[in-house]
């Protein structure tokens, strides 16, 4: 094994070499980095040629020149070789430093719209598969395709004219009109008939529901003109709580586990005392707090599941913490939404919360709750993009896994020996489907840090696609170097973590020592 | 259960032979593969539609010196009409001076999008051939030949899967300029992920009885290659190619979103959305029309891959799940109650039988099982 891990190790690095000596020949002849000043009419462009010429060593020849940037580049990989240096930016602006700054930025981006993405796509591929060749798996098929068909940008401009302009102008005024009403509820009630199905009866029965609740629901947003003055409240907190424990109970332990269903439950009592209980310590949190509570609320639930005990503690556990997560996300959220007035009302905000560009409003002063609401308004736009273009390939995947799986022997094992059909997809089925959707997730998390760079770019975040893409777009070798030393680098480590993953979850598979 | 077993016993031997002697017949692979393709309604569908767009823009501005049946040219710069707004209406049918509209300058929009269609299709095609041509040879070598060839090659395709496409489109844009340059480019860094399918596909292949028989018979290295292994490995190399073709068009137009591209004064569909994109709130038709043609084109061969997915894999059976609640419900099923006699009728579906996987009555499902699945992914 360690011997495999070296081998790989050494081959990564042969392979990171290459890579990067092709790349930095290709920027170097992809133009001449001095051409701005060539046609420049300064008095003092000899002068500045020359300073630019020694500046990126332009005085020697591409292929020795990578040697010079290969000799500052190393120390950044090896550890206690001296200083990093990965050379300057035509504005004389170290590259590390403008890495420092732009790799957060595009972090934050990602790793929601990747996280949001997989969870997203797993639920509706493992449905579709389990209800193949329904009507469902047949619209979702086609949305998936649509959406996998579509280019970022032009998704991107959409979101800004309807996300975000048309949104904006709707808070102004955020009264709903009842045609719009019936038509989202028809939509609504459409969508949710085809998610349940069954007999005719009961598809009849979830449409008259889900139109009805629908259409109150948006009936009491539009009256209490609830988009200007959001909250959710005790009661709602309560109501989500008790539908996620069931939700949760019913996933991983079955509703006849009244030991489960209990713990969850009680958690969500627990979480409505400590909704009032904690509101003062909220007042001025900071992010530190929220991480430490949610911690807390994760170890509450296991502490519930764990004293419940029976002769599972682990799913009473399970669902007890995971219920106990949500309400506690609930909580966040509804103490965010008591910061949106004082948010909107901010002089630079001006009633137009949603951003179509950058990552913060610059100048913006305000607590904990304000700064983090100008953080999603900018996030959220460029992450439903995102999620938008990645859903599909997730969906596909995981639906073509499952149905594999599903048609196994040991599948036909478990039905056969009397399991219920939860157990069978949850224990025997899910499981083994995931297995070859992990080595994807790895590499494509892998391939994902550097991969935003079109939709950075029509969202103008300052992240590493745009470091990358001036870069090219001014010749200047050192930060392009830069972004793709950081790119190469997480795909190679992820390539061998997908490979070591498939071998630690599938025993079939073994590494060659 | 062993009621069942003992009654699926008494079903007729072979309760799957159709009554028609022509399916009996023999069918060869490819006759199987397309006579399965055309059951797919979303693939035909997409073939016709994604043929008529094909036509349509070539028609209608012309290719090369051909002149075409529209009365614009994608360069001329007629006066504005109407501000530009686009004239063509559906019912009645007419195309009006401009179908599409006309951008700020008056440019033609039905011409322009139809020239951007022209571009993006050829350098879609082109990638594609490419790209397939370069990772079936790197992938069939690798995965033939084994040992040191393998380790080199594939060492090589790692490196050129990190390097990323808008470099090689940079390296374009900043000194070729011309859109064969540009596609030549693309389809050199995207390769990758076929010669890594097309090995899999040959370490499985080379295995097989029949590739000893060809080398005991004499057969050479490429022969067997070429002859024997290839064609077995189509299935893997015309989907995977129809999936490089779809996200060649989309890289296409993003690169030219970003202006690394195909440059002005040619058009591509992304550089016509980026040249337009600012204008969205005074003439949001410059923004759909190419945008949709990108959608349309790239949403079509994505089906077209489907089904040839399904028509050459046909691995994911239908299992139905509905049945098995079905068997559920119903008691007769299941032991201890009432013999279930009308199960040993027909030989249907009984869960003994396998049959909660497939019909074993539908002749339809005869002789798929494809015996080389090992490896196709």
């Amino acid at each position: 094994m360690t011997t495999y891990i070296l081998r790989r190790l050494l081959a990564s690095l042969l392979i990171l070499l290459g890579a990067s000596f092709i790349v930095y020949m290709l920027i170097a002849y992809s133009g001449d980095p001095l051409a701005e000043i060539r046609s420049s009419n300064s008095p003092s462009k000899a002068d500045q040629m020359a300073r630019r010429t020694e500046l990126l060593h332009l005085d020697v020849p591409p292929a020795l020149r990578y040697f010079i940037w290969l000799s500052g580049a190393v120390k950044c990989v090896v550890p206690f070789a001296g200083q990093c240096d990965l050379g300057v930016t035509l504005q004389n602006q170290p590259v590390t430093a403008a890495l420092a700054n732009a790799i957060p930025t595009t972090l934050q981006l990602v790793t929601t719209a990747a996280l949001l993405a997989i969870l997203l796509g797993v639920t509706i591929g493992v449905i579709t598969a389990l209800r193949q060749y329904s009507t469902l798996d047949y619209s979702v098929t086609f949305i998936t395709f649509l959406f996998f068909s579509l280019p970022v940008f032009w998704v991107a401009v959409l979101l800004k004219e309807f996300g975000a302009i048309g949104f904006n102008d709707f808070l102004r005024d955020p009264f709903i009109a009842n045609s719009t009403i019936l038509v989202i509820s028809l939509i609504v009630g459409a969508v949710w008939t085809v998610i349940i199905a069954g007999t005719l009866k009961r598809r009849l029965l979830t449409f008259g529901v889900a139109f009805l609740v629908t259409v109150l629901v948006l009936y009491y947003l539009s009256v209490t003109r609830w988009f200007t003055t959001p909250q959710l409240g005790v009661v709602i907190v309560a109501v989500t709580g008790i539908a996620a424990a069931y939700g949760f109970t019913v996933l991983f332990a079955g509703l006849q586990n009244r030991r489960a269903l209990y713990s969850a439950l009680i958690t969500v009592g627990i979480g409505l005392v400590m909704y009032f209980a904690i509101q003062p310590l909220l007042a001025n949190a900071n992010l530190w707090i929220i991480i430490g509570l949610g911690i807390l609320a994760i170890g509450v639930g296991l502490l519930v599941g764990y004293l419940m005990g029976g002769y599972d503690r682990g799913q009473s556990m399970k669902a007890a913490a995971l219920t106990s997560f949500a309400v506690a996300f609930l909580i966040l959220l509804d103490r965010y939404m008591q910061a949106w007035p004082a948010y909107m009302s901010n002089p630079r905000i001006r009633n137009r919360p949603i951003a179509t560009i950058g990552a913060e409003t610059p100048g913006l002063e305000g607590d904990f709750w304000i700064q983090g609401l100008d953080k999603y308004t900018h996030l959220i736009l460029p992450t439903i993009a995102l999620i938008l273009i990645s859903l599909a390939s997730y969906t596909r995947y995981s639906r073509a896994s499952m149905l594999e799986v599903m048609g196994q022997d040991y599948v036909r094992t478990a039905r056969a020996k009397g399991l219920s059909e939860r157990v069978v997809v949850t224990r025997h089925a899910f499981r083994n489907a995931m297995i070859p959707l992990a080595t994807i997730v790895a590499i494509d998390i892998g391939g994902l840090i550097g991969g935003a760079v079109i939709t950075e770019n029509v969202f103008s975040f300052k992240g590493m696609g745009q470091l990358f893409l001036t870069g090219l777009h001014n010749i200047d070798p050192n930060p392009v170097m830069g972004v793709f030393l950081v790119t190469g680098i997480t795909a190679v480590t992820f390539n061998l973590l997908a490979d070591l993953t498939y071998s630690a979850l599938d025993p079939r598979v073994r590494v060659k020592a | 259960m062993t009621a069942i077993l003992e009654n699926t016993a008494d079903v007729p031997p072979n309760p799957t032979t159709p009554e028609n002697p022509e399916d009996v017949k023999g069918l060869s692979q490819g006759r199987i593969v397309l006579k399965r393709f055309f059951g797919h309604t979303g693939a035909v569908v997409s073939i016709v539609v994604l043929l008529s767009v094909l036509v349509l823009a070539i028609s209608a501005i012309g290719l090369g010196p051909i002149p075409g049946w529209w009365k614009y040219s994608y360069l001329q710069t007629p006066p504005l009409v109407n501000g530009g707004k686009p004239t063509l209406q559906v019912f009645p049918f007419s195309l009006g001076e401009h179908p599409f509209g006309q951008d700020r300058v008056g440019r033609d929009l039905f011409a322009m999008t139809m020239r951007g269609t022209q571009i993006s299709m050829f350098i879609m095609v082109l990638v594609g051939a490419i790209a397939a041509l370069v990772g079936v040879l790197i992938g069939s070598s690798a995965g033939f030949f084994r040992g040191k060839t393998e380790a080199v090659l594939m060492r090589f395709t790692d490196m050129i899967i990190i390097i990323p496409a808008l470099i090689a489109a940079a390296v374009v844009a900043n000194s070729a300029k011309s859109v064969i340059a540009l596609a030549l480019f693309l389809g050199l860094v995207s390769w990758t992920g076929m010669a890594r399918l097309v090995r899999g596909d040959f370490l499985t292949l080379r295995e097989r009885e029949f590739v000893d028989a060809a080398r005991l018979a004499g057969a050479s290295n490429s022969r067997i290659i070429f002859k024997h292994i290839l064609p077995n490995a189509v299935g893997v190399i015309t989907v995977n190619t129809t999936l490089l073709m779809s996200a060649a068009i989309l890289t296409e137009t993003a690169l030219s979103y970003v202006g690394l591209g195909v440059k002005s004064p040619d058009v591509s569909l992304g550089s016509l959305i980026s040249a337009n994109q600012a204008a969205f709130a005074t003439r949001p038709w410059l923004f759909w029309w190419p945008g949709i043609f990108i959608v349309v084109i790239c949403l079509t061969i994505n089906f077209i891959g489907d089904g040839l997915r399904d028509a050459f894999d046909p691995r994911q059976k239908k299992f139905a799940l509905r049945r098995v609640k079905e068997t559920r419900d119903r008691p007769d099923l299941y032991p201890g109650s009432k013999a279930p006699d009308h199960l040993t009728t027909g030989g249907s579906t009984t869960i003994a039988a396998g049959g909660l996987y497939e019909s074993l009555d539908r002749p339809a499902d005869m002789g798929e099982d494809n015996d080389d699945g090992e490896g196709r992914r």
